[in-house]
This record gives C-alpha cells, sequence and structure tokens, in this order.
C-alpha cells in the first residue's frame, strides 16, 4: 500500500501548484462538484439518519438506567460532529466518488486519453485531478456539515420515539446545547476536509498508474477505494490525538 | 478551398541508433531512418515488434535509452523543437474523450490553451470534420461513433493543431474493409493537401503498400528492409518474404 506514497506526494504538490488555474477550470470544477455532493445526498442523509438513531439506541437506554438521561444528547451529539459523521461520510465518499475518480481516469490510461492529452500538451494533474481534488475538498466538509444535522436529527427521534427511553425533544436539545461546542462541530469538518484530500489523491493516483486492461481498472477501483479507508482510519487516529492535544 | 494548406509544410525526422530496453528486454535495437518532408513514410510489422514503442519515443511519452531523434536537424525533446514545429497523432483507439462531445474533442486543443474566441473555434471544428467527411457530428458522443467514425473525427482533432508532422498508430485496426479504405483514402487526400509529413504504423500491409511512398519492415527492434514499396516487395530477406506473403489457406 505505502509503496507509491511518494508519487502520491508528488501528485499532491503538483496539483497544488495547479490550484492557481482552478478559476479557468471552474466548469470541471462545478461539475465534479455537484457529482460530489448533490448525488450523494440522499445517500448521506439515509445512512447519517440511522447512525444518530443506533449510537442514541446503543447508549441512551443505559444512560437513562444509571440516571444519566440529561446527559444523552450531549453524548449522542458529540460522537457525531466529532466522529461518526466524519469517518463515516468519508467511507462513504471514498467508496462512492474515489471508486468513480479511479475507474474513470483509469480507463483514460488505459484507452489512450491521458496520452492524446499529453500529446496536446495538456497537462493531465491541470486537466483531470486539481478539478477533481478541489471539488472533493469543498463537497466533503459540506456533506459532513448535512450529514451531523441528520444525524442528530436521528438520534433526537430516536430518544423521542423510543420505549427504553423516552427523552422529550427539547429535553435533548437543552442537554445537547450544553455539550455540543461549535468548535467540536468544526472539529469533525476539520478532519473530513484532511479526509477529502486523502481520498482525491489516492484514487487519482490509482487512475493515473493503471496498467492492463479492464482487469488493471478493476484493480485499480479497489485498490483506491480499500487504500483511501485504511489511510482514513489511521488519519482519523492521529487527527483525533492531535485535536485533542 | 479551406485554409488547411496555408500555413502548414512537412519536417524531416531523423531517427539515430534509437535503443529502448523494458526490464531488461530490448525492445528497440539500434532504429536508424529518416522521413523526408512532406512523404507518407509506413513502418510495418508484425505484433510486438516495437512499432508502438518507437511511437511513443516520437511523441516524448518515453525517453530512449540511447539514440537521437532529430526534427529538421535539431533534437526532438528540445523545447525549441517543441515551440517552432507542431506535431499530432491518431492513436489506435482514436484516443477520444468520452465525456466530451465529437466537437469539443476535436477543439480540445484550441479551448484547453485559448488559443482562440469559442466562436472561432467552432468555425475551425467544422471546417476540420469537413475535412474528414463527418460535417454535422458536432454534437455526437463519441459512443454514439462507429470505429471508423472515430478515427476520422480522431484525424480531425490532430489537423486543428496544424501539424508538420503527423504520426499514425495502427489507423487501420479493428476496421471492416470499407472503413479501413476510407481511412486510407483520407491519409492520402491530408497529404496532397498539405504536404505535411506521415509516419503511418500498421500492421496491414494493403494499408502500408497503399498508401506509402516508402516503407520501412521492422521485427524484435530492427529494420529489415526500407526503400520504396516496389524495392521492398522485391526484399531478399526472408523475414520480410515471410511478413509479406504470410496469409491463411483453408486445408480443404
Amino acid at each position: 500500500m505505502f509503496e507509491n506514497v511518494g508519487e502520491m506526494v508528488v501528485l499532491f504538490w503538483r496539483a497544488l501548484l495547479a490550484m492557481p488555474l482552478a478559476w479557468r477550470q471552474r466548469q470541471k470544477v462545478f461539475e465534479q462538484f455537484f457529482e460530489i455532493g448533490n448525488a450523494s445526498l440522499l445517500m448521506v442523509s439515509i445512512l447519517s439518519f440511522f447512525v444518530g438513531g443506533v449510537i442514541a439506541l446503543q447508549t441512551a437506554p443505559t444512560m437513562v438506567e444509571h440516571g444519566l438521561a440529561s446527559t444523552v444528547g450531549g453524548v449522542v451529539g458529540i460522537a457525531i460532529c466529532r466522529e461518526l459523521a466524519p469517518v463515516i461520510m468519508s467511507i462513504l465518499i471514498a467508496g462512492r466518488i474515489g471508486s468513480a475518480m479511479a475507474a474513470e481516469i483509469g480507463s483514460m490510461r488505459v484507452y489512450q486519453e491521458i496520452d492524446a492529452l499529453r500529446t496536446m500538451n495538456i497537462n493531465p494533474i491541470e486537466y483531470l485531478v486539481m478539478p477533481r481534488l478541489l471539488a472533493i475538498a469543498f463537497a466533503l466538509p459540506l456533506l459532513v456539515i448535512f450529514a451531523i444535522l441528520v444525524g442528530w436529527l436521528g438520534g433526537a427521534s430516536v430518544c423521542m420515539v423510543n420505549h427504553d427511553i423516552r427523552i422529550p425533544f427539547p429535553s435533548f436539545l437543552s442537554t445537547f446545547q450544553n455539550v455540543v461546542r461549535l468548535k467540536d462541530v468544526l472539529n469533525g469538518v476539520f478532519k473530513s476536509f484532511i479526509f477529502a484530500w486523502v481520498i482525491g489523491v489516492v484514487s487519482c493516483h490509482q487512475g493515473l498508474i493503471t496498467r492492463g486492461g479492464p482487469r488493471g481498472i478493476g484493480r485499480s477501483v479497489t485498490k483506491a477505494v480499500v487504500n483511501s479507508i485504511v489511510l482514513i482510519v489511521i488519519l482519523d487516529y492521529l487527527l483525533t490525538r492531535l485535536l485533542m492535544s | 478551398m479551406n485554409s488547411l494548406a496555408s500555413n502548414q509544410h512537412g519536417v524531416r525526422l531523423q531517427v539515430r541508433g534509437l535503443h529502448k530496453s523494458f526490464d531488461g528486454q530490448e525492445v528497440l535495437k539500434g532504429l536508424d531512418f529518416e522521413v523526408n518532408p512532406g512523404e507518407i513514410f509506413t513502418i510495418m510489422g508484425p505484433s510486438g515488434s516495437g512499432k508502438t514503442v518507437l511511437l511513443k519515443h516520437l511523441i516524448g511519452l518515453e525517453q530512449p535509452d540511447a539514440g537521437d531523434i532529430l526534427i529538421e536537424g535539431r533534437p526532438i525533446s528540445s523545447p525549441e523543437v517543441m515551440d517552432q514545429y507542431r506535431m499530432a497523432m491518431v492513436f489506435q483507439s482514436g484516443a477520444l474523450l468520452n465525456s466530451l462531445t465529437v466537437g469539443e474533442n476535436v477543439g480540445l486543443y484550441l479551448s484547453e490553451h485559448r488559443l482562440k474566441a469559442p466562436e472561432e473555434i467552432a468555425r475551425i471544428v467544422a471546417e476540420k470534420l469537413e475535412v474528414v467527411g463527418l460535417k454535422d457530428a458536432e454534437n455526437k458522443m463519441p459512443s454514439d461513433l462507429s470505429g471508423g467514425m472515430t478515427k476520422r473525427v480522431a484525424i480531425a482533432r490532430a489537423l486543428v493543431i496544424e501539424p508538420q508532422l503527423i504520426l499514425y498508430d495502427e489507423p487501420t485496426s479493428e476496421l471492416d474493409p470499407l472503413s479501413a479504405v476510407a481511412v486510407a483514402e483520407e491519409i492520402v487526400r491530408l497529404q496532397e493537401r498539405t504536404h505535411l509529413t506521415s509516419l503511418v504504423v500498421t500492421h496491414d500491409r494493403d494499408l502500408a503498400f497503399g498508401v506509402a511512398d516508402r516503407i520501412a519492415v521492422i521485427n524484435e527492434g530492427r529494420i529489415l528492409a526500407i526503400g520504396a514499396p516496389q524495392d521492398v516487395r522485391r526484399d531478399p530477406n526472408r523475414l520480410v518474404q515471410k511478413f509479406l506473403e504470410a496469409s491463411f489457406r483453408h486445408p480443404h
């Protein structure tokens, strides 16, 4: 997995150097942004609502039983915004968008479209990689903010309707307001911003190094998703340590 | 009469002692040849003989282990040559960008480098598509095109660059005989109108002998024979004759 780390760092650096051309490529950035954001919204809504519901279901009955009902809103709120929304949404986007990036660029590589770009003196990093990186770097944090809100709603809904919990919405909201700070939300959004670059760089890199026809494209897609998820989980731990210190 | 021929002329291409190995296996073993300005030069050989690797060197996608590639006597890798001379390549698959329309593909070079206003690009695209017999195909997607049409769009895209050297990689592969003839006619017609230098890499004998001013036959990274088509036909080299005469005959 780590054999290509150097190449990925170089790719990331070259994409950063190409950022001043972002305005010229704004149409492509917008298309990618729409593809990542709009097309993922329904999945993000369903996933985050049920993740919020599950975390409430797993924690609230025990807390209520031990007389800690007043902290349920805070626990659910913190868990979702600091950890669950950024990590789970990033994994979703790695599977949905990272795979698409690797497949698209990989097939362009295999079918010589990237060679054709080079012969026209068009830099594939400026034309293909930079717009995708920029789009995912903006879209994923926005999706995570949306997922946090839907996740809280899911947690609050389960707390209201579940017979073993029965915490009214105003009570959930008041404890939530006492515990969850803007800093906690920004914490999760920052993590997702970093994860977005990881997904983008890993997926585009896998696409660019694709070899060997349709089987090669399949291999690249699998590697892009698996490597992205592994890196997200490792970086999540490191970022959590960093942000807690 | 369109403006195609107005500011184009072919260039002299020289390949000297070109060597290339991959993973210890020598693919090009000292290729030497010269392509004269304005001629159609065909490189013919069986699959795996090093033809595509040679083309990749010519367009800068590969660097040689040894040897030189010169345009008008100057190394192809020098920035002045890249600035002064234009070359284009028609890929084996056509290599059209599938997410773009035919018109966007043909005008990609101009639009990405901001060389012309959008209206001017649209006019040039229409003109080049007309040259290859695909008038009114601008709004089609590459997936809607036949193999022959794809190759012709790829030729139109190459023409937009107004190249002085155009490289064709297996231009008739995967085409039915009628489409192959249409593409071959296109290659000859373009050369006659523009006098650009054309280098055609193929294993299609009919195409090679049909379009070429001169032919080189290569095998295992070496040139076996080079010359005018009639001279290559008479070349005494056993491998050349074997390649030229190879045909399937039903045993019954």
